[in-house]
């Protein structure tokens, strides 16, 4: 990523968030990932002031408590936490979700690919596109 | 891109608008682009129901009559226009127009590379990742309006 803050993953699921943290690794991404189970836990997270500002939000949307769109809802009308890339990362091909996650504006939308290894190139593209584009918070 | 539609580009400058055509053309990018020279004919394009929707939109910022913050302002409240992504392409290196665009929740920022090959794998880049990503589909979303509106019709 063109910044060293963290990328937020939210993701009910570990085995997944296991996954994406290894082909970060893999790609020798050396930005930091944390990790929160729904979009209640990545609201507290980033409305915590002690927290470090993520530099882009990888975004599940089937999960509990508050699904993906819920927390698009709420993080776009917040001034603050609005101008953060969110990239939704999902296995969800339906076509609902994906037209409410584009009027959400979302920077991305991308359907995870079972395959390890169609996976690891997925996240190779969004690395290399967001560390071409600026992001909102460019400090360390 | 992912699909066929066409770039929309918001650029004034023409020489600009045709290294981007070039580019494009180099990479073997089949989307038609269309090129408006500022805001105010761009939201004309867009309004135009005759008017394929763009895949995406490419926008310069400074630019004579409606610049692109003032652009973005008024496509991000549309219903139909919102959804299409919105990424910056341009010169300036402000953070004010960074973090302004950003709140209005556009879908990357690239500094133009003065450099023309250092510019074509910027657009391979940008190319890349809206292959991979889904993108919003206009069509569809026509039909479920127009459903809508027979539905309310018939009550």
């Amino acid at each position: 990523m063109r910044s060293s803050k963290p990328i937020l993953l939210v993701e009910d699921d570990n085995v997944d968030a296991v996954t994406v943290r290894r082909a970060l690794k893999d790609l020798n991404v050396p930005n930091g990932l944390i990790h929160q189970l729904d979009g209640k836990d990545a609201l507290e997270y980033l409305r915590s002031g002690s927290n470090k500002t993520p530099c882009v939000i990888l975004l599940d949307l089937n999960m509990p408590k508050m699904n993906g769109l819920d927390f698009l809802k709420i993080i776009k009308k917040d001034e603050e936490l609005k101008q953060i890339p969110v990239i939704v990362m999902t296995a969800s091909k339906d076509e609902r979700d994906k037209m409410e996650s584009f009027n959400f504006s979302v920077a991305g939308y991308i359907i995870k690919s079972a395959d390890y290894k169609k996976f690891v190139e997925s996240l190779k593209i969004l690395n290399l596109y967001w560390t071409l584009s600026e992001l909102p918070y460019p400090g360390t | 891109m992912r699909d066929c539609r066409p770039i929309l580009l918001l650029e004034d400058d023409t020489v600009d608008a045709m290294t981007v055509k070039r580019a494009l053309k180099d990479l073997h990018i089949l989307n038609p682009l269309v090129r408006v020279s500022n805001g105010e004919e761009a939201l004309v394009y867009l309004r135009d129901e005759s008017k394929e929707k763009p895949c995406v939109i490419l926008l310069d910022l400074n630019m004579p009559k409606m610049n692109g913050i003032e652009f973005l302002k008024i496509a991000k409240a549309e219903e139909k226009l919102k959804r299409i992504p919105a990424i910056v392409l341009t010169t300036s290196k402000d953070d004010q127009d960074r973090i302004r665009t950003f709140q209005l929740s556009i879908s990357g920022f690239v500094v133009k590379p003065v450099d023309y090959m250092k510019f074509v794998e910027a657009m391979r880049i940008v190319n890349l990742y809206w292959t991979l990503s889904e993108l919003p589909n206009s069509e569809q979303e026509s039909t479920n309006e127009k459903l809508q509106a027979n539905t309310a019709g018939g009550r």
